[in-house]
């Protein structure tokens, strides 16, 4: 039993090994049979079950201690072995100890002056701070530089070239040494010698890293199971040592018959193999041991290795209760704190509410409802009592009223997840810590786990399929915690660039467009529609009046949600970057103002109200703190979804309809193109080609020809690009941000372009040519991949394939960035994981030694900086001077700043790698169906 | 390459003092680095045991510095 109350630290933890006695003696049975079971299926005595090893049965008793099932905790036996053996795990060090020691006396090959220089050696290291690695480098260099040494500086003998043949081989210059004589070389090291090659001669000797005796572990680490049919199915590693076993048996009666060397050797050298693969089935250089089946055994070194092994799936992580998993689906209506849980899960997930006088009635309640209560609307019930004495009830909707009443102060009652109770959300890949955040609940109707859009971007989830992870937490410290660190609102600024992670996508971003967009007005019923869903808002007084009838201007709606004192000045994503900007009188209305919180000019957009660029979100979080952002997310969704709603939105295949002059200008654009591509072959053909500077002749002709390409496909770009204007759907996505992009818009309305492989034109298939349907050494833009259709137009046979070869890379890149990434990401977690910022601004690691003097060199919290940087200068010099300010701010961003801020442009755009250019199937498939 | 001065012992005992620091606290610098190699050459001689002090241009800071302690390797 542990004592409560007692904290103990562990100050070290010292590994030595077993030695023969040791193993014997800790040892409850010896093994010698092979057989298991007897015929009436009794495990046989000095068996592999013996029954002294511990039990598995229920109902039976342990032979050793006497003790049931759940409480004996197994015990070791051991297999003496007819000849001793080497234990993989440790060939390297025998290796090392071979080499740097006396073939003859066995003595260390350095003098003793040498020794204590390296002990010296390696004390300073302690005293410098130098941890274990730095210390075993110190004694590697012992046993090297001893190693080198070719006669004995205590006998004079000399020493012979010792090799490891894989896996467990010794041969001295070619001569095989046996592990008896390896063992007997062991032994004549004197204890000595053994700490200046890093080793503790007061806990392990050397010769222990060769078997005499194998210890065999509990029959509880290797249970068998009985099958339906009756048959008994055994453990991988009772197999192997049932191998074991047998081999060891017939080498020592051929050895005790005194047969043949040769077959003796024989055997001793199976029995080894199959020692190495009861520690290790992996061992490089011999063939894995099979099951009957042909399946490989996992044998000891296979249980705890890897992400299946014991250390990374049942100790690093485990699994847990009070959680649920499902599918989850949008929901506008929900704040951004909030998450629908289905009423099903919430009647599974349970509260603990430790009783007491003051909520005795409440919690008696609650208890005669029982596990479901009736009617419509969703009432917490109660599935478990667990009484003053820690006894558990379950409750029933029969003996509800019953426990109910008995329930008294001191009881904890587990109730129903309620409305407002605080949970943790999480979408693996759990890359970040916005991959977990705090969540207040709302029990729903349905069967998915339900949230706000603009949650989706630091979750990295659509709704294509995705599920998530939900736990409850059980105690009140554990939800107070939450509530501060990992609310939602919390973390709408992100620490990796100092911006807002969570905002509007898609049709948030269009609505507030439609909303805004230059003079756009809503009658007195639509503003009604925006509005409705907004609580607390009152309706404003009409902006406009035309032929009698009101309007509702939609920037003086947009208005209502902004804090009254806010002033902001920015451009917008469909600013056209016009050469001369015209500020409020921006014939694109792409200039925003917002003075005393009101919308006077320009389009709400991706750059207002976006994840990751919003800067109204930004303002917001940062100068007016989570409670108002959260709250401007929370209406800004309502306001944008009522938007689009009132004035429709759609796009599809038609949005992309270009006029036939159009595209005969197009067709045009492709044949000119084509022509000026031929040229350049024939100029290179003739040798008239003029070579670039550092470059071949080929590789001059490959680059005027994708000039040449490149521009055509702008070119068609543009000319379909005359043809959509903001009034067509599509284009109002790419434009403000929504969805999609301009490039995309012409390749489906103009032209699709070069195809490339590593970045080149497309050249490999066939010999000189990509596909027989060309000449042989082609070098023509149809030839090499260059797509002249649109998507919409659709691709000739040939472009399909050079389409479908493009595209491949794009796959094959994104399969290896995935594997390559996590897997860095690991490393970089176990480094980093247990450093911390101490109370003086340090960062440092468990030992308490320094990493940064100062966190980030700078002692800012990324999460607080404005886009990486301390202080918003220009955003001071504005606040202070008003719109006088904006002449310094404006001489400040052309950019002579100090170092540092001359990467603003990077973090300036945190563009997340367009998640949506990759395919949304990937390697690790799996998911939706 | 960032700047690498060599500390006296009365200088790394005050920095140490002000920093509330140990040596085995500091992060390591091995003798054979090509920094110290050079330090050793130019400000010589270096030995185990010695702190020195690097200065380098930050991005998020400026100028930003930080000590080592020279260890053997
Ligand atoms: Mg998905
Ligand atoms: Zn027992
Ligand atoms: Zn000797
Ligand atoms: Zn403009």
């Amino acid at each position: 039993m542990m004592i409560s109350g007692v904290t103990k630290r562990i100050s070290a933890i010292k590994f030595a090994q077993l030695s023969p006695d040791e193993i014997r003696k800790m040892s409850a049975t010896k093994i010698i049979t092979a057989d298991t079971y007897d015929d009436d299926g009794f495990p046989i005595d000095m068996g592999l079950m013996d029954p002294h090893l511990g039990v598995i049965e229920p109902g039976l008793r342990c032979k050793t201690c006497g003790k049931k099932v759940d409480e004996c905790p197994g015990h070791f036996g051991h297999i003496d072995l007819a000849m001793p053996v080497i234990h993989v795990g440790y060939v390297k060090e025998i290796k090392k100890l071979l080499q740097s020691t006396c073939r003859s006396c066995g003595k260390l090959l350095l003098t003793g002056e040498q020794a204590a220089e390296y002990l010296k050696q390696r004390d300073r290291m302690e005293e410098l701070g130098g941890d274990t690695l730095d210390t075993a480098t110190v004694h590697k260099e012992a046993a090297k530089d001893a190693a080198s040494r070719t006669t004995c500086p205590h006998c004079t003998t000399v020493q012979l070239k010792i090799t490891l043949d894989k896996p467990t081989t010794f041969r001295e210059e070619g001569h095989k040494l046996t592990p008896k004589e390896v063992r007997e070389r062991l032994e004549r090291i004197p204890n000595e010698d053994m700490i200046a090659l890093g080793m503790d001669p007061n806990v392990s000797r050397p010769e222990w890293m060769i078997l005499t005796a194998l210890p065999v572990p509990p029959v509880t680490v290797r249970p068998s199971i009985t099958l339906e049919s009756g048959d008994r199915s055994e453990d991988d590693v009772t197999h192997k040592l049932v191998d074991v076993l047998r081999i060891n048996q017939r080498l020592r009666e051929n050895r005790d018959a005194g047969a043949p060397q040769l077959i003796v050797e024989d055997l001793w050298e199976l029995l080894q193999y199959h020692v190495t693969t009861y520690f290790d089935n992996q061992t490089s250089g011999i063939p894995p041991a099979r099951h009957r089946s042909g399946r490989p055994l996992k044998t000891l070194v296979q249980r705890l290795k890897g992400k299946e092994g014991r250390f990374r799936s049942n100790l690093s992580g485990k699994r847990v209760n009070f959680s649920a998993r499902t599918v989850i689906s949008p929901d506008p209506m929900l704040s951004i704190n909030e998450v629908g849980v289905p009423e099903a899960a919430a009647r599974e997930l349970t509260v603990p509410i430790r009783v007491t006088e003051k909520n005795l009635a409440v919690a008696r309640e609650m208890a005669s409802r029982g596990p479901a209560p009736p009617g419509p609307i969703y009432k917490a019930g109660v599935n478990y009592v667990i009484r003053s004495d820690g006894r558990r009830i379950k409750i029933t909707d029969k003996n509800a009223a019953t426990v109910s009443e008995g329930v008294e102060a001191g009881y904890i009652v587990e109730r129903h997840l309620m409305d407002g109770d605080i949970v943790l959300f999480n979408r693996q890949p759990s890359l970040h810590r916005m991959s977990i955040m705090a969540h207040e609940v709302r029990v729903m109707p349905h069967r998915t786990f339900r949230f706000n859009l603009c949650v989706c971007p630091p979750y990295n989830a659509d709704f294509d399929g995705d599920e998530m992870n939900l736990h409850v937490l059980q105690s009140e410290e554990a939800r107070a915690e939450a509530k501060v660190l990992m609310r939602v609102q919390e973390h709408i600024l992100s620490p990796r660039f100092g911006g807002p992670v969570i905002g509007g996508i898609h049709d948030h971003i269009t609505g507030a467009f439609l909303l805004t967009h230059e003079d756009s007005k809503f009658t007195r019923e639509e503003t009604l529609r925006i509005m409705e869903k907004i609580p607390l808002l009152d309706m404003p007084k009409a902006g406009t009046k035309v032929d009698g009838v009101d309007y509702w201007g939609g920037k003086q709606l947009f208005s209502l949600i902004l804090p009254k004192d806010l002033h902001m000045t920015f451009k917008s994503s469909i600013c056209q970057r016009c050469d001369e900007c015209k500020k409020e009188a921006c014939e694109h209305d792409s200039f925003v103002v917002i003075r005393g919180g009101e919308l006077i000019a320009g389009t709400i957009d991706e750059k207002a109200i976006g994840a990751f660029k919003g800067r109204i979100l930004d303002k917001l979080s940062r100068d007016y703190g989570p409670d108002t952002a959260r709250l401007f997310i929370d209406r800004s969704t309502k306001m944008a979804i009522g938007a689009i709603m009132v004035r429709g939105f759609t796009t599809g295949i038609d949005d992309e309809d270009i006029p036939d002059q159009a595209k005969r200008e197009i067709d045009d654009a492709m044949t000119q193109a084509r022509m000026k591509v031929e040229e350049h072959v024939s100029a290179y053909r003739r040798g008239e080609l003029e070579q670039m500077p550092g470059r071949s002749l080929e590789e001059t002709l490959e680059v005027e020809i994708m000039k040449v390409l490149g521009k055509a496909r702008d070119t068609a770009g543009q000319i379909a690009g005359r043809h959509l204007g903001m009034e067509n759907s599509a284009v109002i996505m790419a434009r403000c941000g929504a969805r999609g992009s301009m490039l995309n818009l012409s390749q489906m309305a103009g032209a699709i372009g070069q195809q490339a492989v590593r970045g080149e034109r497309l050249s490999r298939g066939y010999w000189n040519r990509t596909l027989p349907h060309f000449k042989k050494g082609d070098l023509g833009s149809e030839a090499r991949g260059f797509i002249k259709n649109s998507y919409k137009s659709g691709l000739t046979p040939t472009e399909y394939f050079f389409h479908s070869m493009g595209g491949r890379e794009g796959l094959v890149d994104t399969a290896v960035r995935t594997s390559r990434s996590g897997y860095m990401q690991r490393r970089l977690i176990n480094a980093l994981e247990d450093l911390k910022v101490m109370q003086d601004g340090s960062v440092r690691n468990t030992a308490g030694t320094i990493i940064q003097l100062e966190y980030g060199e700078d002692g800012i919290d990324p999460t607080r900086s404005v886009q990486g940087e301390a202080v918003d200068v220009d955003d001071i010099i504005l606040s202070v001077l008003g719109d006088k300010g904006e002449l310094i701010a404006k001489v400040r961003e052309k950019g002579v700043v100090s170092y540092g801020i001359q990467d603003r442009d990077l973090l300036e755009t945190p563009e997340e790698p367009e998640a949506e250019e990759e395919p949304e199937f990937d390697a690790s498939g799996g998911e939706e169906g | 390459m960032p700047e690498h001065h060599l500390l006296s012992e009365k200088e790394a005992e005050k920095i140490l003092k002000d920093l509330k620091l140990t040596k085995d606290q500091l992060p390591k610098i091995r003798i054979s680095d090509p920094c110290i190699r050079a330090l050793d050459a130019i400000s010589g001689p270096v030995e185990e045991g010695m702190v020195v002090k690097i200065v380098r241009r930050s991005r998020t800071s400026g100028v930003s510095t930080s000590y080592r302690l020279v260890v053997r390797g």
